[in-house]
């Protein structure tokens, strides 16, 4: 063997070592999480990576004796709504200002530009005190419109650069061919570009699952609350007694979102990429 | 005089008069009732102007066991700003509506016969196809971004803290630049802020090379030739991206707690716990290694989609020059592939920069130092930010500090998006 072929593979060995140390570092503190849901008992002490015995008892638990039914419900319905509403109005933005021309249009795309830049929850004080003025304090409506309008700047500056790349010529055929305004837009844009829609809806709706300084602003009551704050309450005041039924509650969000997120991988990478280099 | 002149005039006098006069009588109604409910609401736009200036006079009494309410400062302030921006709202109206005068005037005195209201009702709707698109998006941005802004900013040059000065109990007066002279000379807040500021930086920049190292490693290793099942390989790695960074960031925090089972599996070795997220430098290098678990993947990805588009010639052109293949991928490979995803990392940057789920939920700042005003050791300035807002009511210092934060990030999103395609083009404006 000649001296190339012999370092190609040793850097073969290296390489498949890489990927067995990197597939331990990625699936121990997963599969930890996961064996612990089915451990007996429920403290974070006595807990290893081997349990002894295996039980499902701790997922009967969160159904019949914690909210966690309840939140995750709230979840959903939150996220749903956000999804729907927030790629109406962004879609619906960003169309406009790609295919027409009006006073003020440069001057709006600047400012929204610079607004996006501004984490929304830098301003929360005045989140605070508008939802409380407008007496949507501890309800969904007021968590839905924060996020909802928080997401109108980025989102729609990401979208109209993928309608800008669709060309004119199809709008103005379809023009003359007697179509309305949202007859093309529905007809005719949204088809083609699927990819940034499903990427917008995708952010929108898994956002609310992750979210938790918002809803924790926001909601007061326990039968209000998303599944974020609830399960962060349960480690973060007794992380010992809760530990196994976060352990359950985790898996039952994490799996859903992972698939979900595993199908759609392509679209979220395409969308990322999309925002980066579109700014 | 002819129909221009006095269109305008009428139009300067009272809002839809000149467009009345010319018998466009459904847009002339319409602006004549907004001037007239603004006329109705001067009560309330003086009392909103008095208010933001003020930010109330009366406090809070105690009369017996009756409390006597007292004036509102933050509500104030809130309804003051509303009411500036009604304001604006109608200067704009009213300037549109003089200019509309004038042309329809215009038009008119050159023999263009006006239109039904039934020929303009169509002619609205075509053009105001723009406007009813955008209405729920203009009125989202206005009210729940830029107002809140508004607000920020306003509270940065106030008083509003605890103890003494939070309402309804006490009333919160505007006290200059003294929040950002303090922020900078007072000791106890200076020191802070850059001991929070430097980690802040120190932080997004090691987690942004991590993230970035560590995905570009781990798609090399995925874009060997000889490498099987990479299928599978790919698979496992894009599962910390897909797993909710929340659910995995609690994991770990439990984990690696005092009382978890790394510590437990330590000890059965006869060692001593390691307080990996308790000691200061511990737990900052725990956090920087944890988060890079959570984001390297995503450059995976992002790096082996480059990879491929890197064209097989330029190797080849290479090889036959005699360029080893360390040569080639300082040469060729990672030039090509920063080249490509710069923008990618500056955001990445901004990213971390804010990213207050993997501060927040692994440590929650700690551990404490009582040298540090309301922050611990892992603080990053948005944790301190809402530690500032929800647990310590510091809210005038907890504004100045998001200006600043956001200056910082505007400058560094400008630069970039200055650079980036959309920008040159000329069609995108």
């Amino acid at each position: 063997m000649s001296k190339t072929k012999i370092i190609d593979k040793i850097l073969d060995g290296l390489t498949y070592l890489g990927l067995i140390l990197i597939t331990l570092s990625v699936l121990l503190p997963l599969t930890w999480i996961v064996l612990s849901s089915m451990q007996v008992g429920n403290s974070l002490y006595s807990s290893s990576f081997l349990p002894n015995s295996l039980t499902l008892d701790h997922y009967k638990t969160l159904f019949t004796k914690t909210d966690f039914p309840i939140w995750y419900m709230n979840t959903l319905k939150i996220a749903t709504l956000n999804m729907i509403l927030g790629v109406i109005i962004t879609t619906l933005t960003a169309y406009t200002f790609s295919r027409y021309k009006f006073k003020g249009r440069k001057q709006a795309m600047i400012g929204m530009l610079v607004l996006q830049m501004f984490p929304s929850f830098l301003a929360m004080t005045a989140i605070y005190i508008l939802i409380t003025k407008m007496g949507l304090m501890d309800t969904h409506a007021g968590l839905l419109i924060v996020y909802i309008a928080g997401q109108i700047p980025y989102n729609s500056w990401l979208v109209k650069g993928y309608f800008d790349g669709i060309p004119k010529s199809l709008d103005e055929a379809a023009r003359v061919d007697g179509a309305g305004h949202l007859t093309i837009f529905l007809k005719i844009i949204m088809p083609i570009t699927k990819p940034i829609v499903v990427f917008v809806a995708l952010t929108n709706f898994i956002g609310p699952w992750f979210d938790f300084i918002f809803p924790k602003l926001l909601l007061r009551s326990a039968d209000k609350k998303t599944l974020a704050v609830g399960i962060f309450e349960w480690i973060s005041s007794r992380a010992n007694d809760n530990f196994t039924q976060f352990a359950a509650a985790s898996i039952l969000i994490a799996v859903p979102i992972a698939v979900l997120f595993m199908y759609l991988q392509k679209h979220i990478v395409a969308g990322l990429s999309a925002g980066a280099t579109k700014g | 005089m002819n129909r221009e002149r006095r269109s305008m005039l009428l139009s300067c006098l009272f809002m839809g008069l000149g467009q009345l006069y010319n018998k466009y009588f459904l847009k002339g109604i319409v602006l004549f009732i907004i001037e007239l409910l603004y006329l109705i609401k001067i009560p309330r736009i003086i009392k909103g102007i008095w208010g933001v200036v003020t930010l109330g006079e009366t406090t809070q009494k105690m009369n017996g066991f009756q409390i006597i309410q007292g004036d509102h400062s933050i509500f104030l302030l809130i309804e003051g700003v509303v009411t500036i921006m009604m304001l604006f709202i109608l200067l704009g109206l009213y300037i549109w509506n003089i200019k509309d005068a004038k042309r329809i005037g215009h038009e008119m005195d050159n023999g263009k016969s006006y239109m039904t209201t039934k020929q303009y009702l169509i002619k609205v709707y075509d053009q105001s196809f723009v406007s009813i698109m955008l209405t729920p998006a203009t009125m989202g941005v206005l009210f729940f971004i830029l107002l809140p802004i508004l607000v920020t900013v306003l509270v940065a040059f106030t008083n509003y803290s605890a103890p003494d000065h939070i309402p309804p109990r006490n009333l919160v007066d505007w006290v200059g630049f003294k929040n950002f002279i303090d922020i900078f000379k007072l000791k106890i807040w200076s020191k802070t802020f850059f001991k929070i500021g430097s980690w802040t930086v120190v932080w997004a920049i090691l987690s942004t090379l991590l993230n970035y190292s560590c995905g570009l490693i781990m798609a090399l290793m995925m874009n060997r030739k000889n490498i099987k099942f990479k299928g599978f390989w790919r698979t496992i790695f894009i599962l910390p991206y897909a797993v909710p960074a929340f659910i995995s960031l609690l994991v770990f925090r439990l984990l690696f707690s005092g009382v978890g089972p790394v510590n437990n599996l330590i000890v059965s070795f006869g060692f001593d716990k390691i307080p990996f997220l308790t000691d200061p430098l511990l737990a900052k290098v725990s956090l920087i290694l944890i988060n890079t678990w959570l984001g390297a993947p995503y450059f995976m990805v992002l790096l082996s989609g480059s990879l491929t588009n890197i064209s097989d010639s330029i190797y080849e052109a290479a090889e036959i020059d005699g360029a080893s293949k360390w040569v080639q991928f300082w040469k060729i490979t990672l030039p090509l592939l920063l080249f490509q995803t710069a923008p990618v990392l500056i955001l990445t940057f901004a990213y971390n920069f804010n990213n207050f789920g993997a501060i927040y939920l692994l440590t929650g700042g700690k551990p404490t130092n009582s040298a540090l005003r309301y922050a611990g050791e892992t603080d990053i300035l948005i944790t301190w930010i809402f530690k500032l807002t929800s647990d310590q009511s510091q809210f005038h210092m907890a504004a100045v500090i998001s200006i600043i934060l956001f200056i910082f990030i505007a400058s560094f999103s400008t630069y970039q998006f200055m650079k980036s395609k959309s920008f040159t083009e000329e069609d995108m404006m």
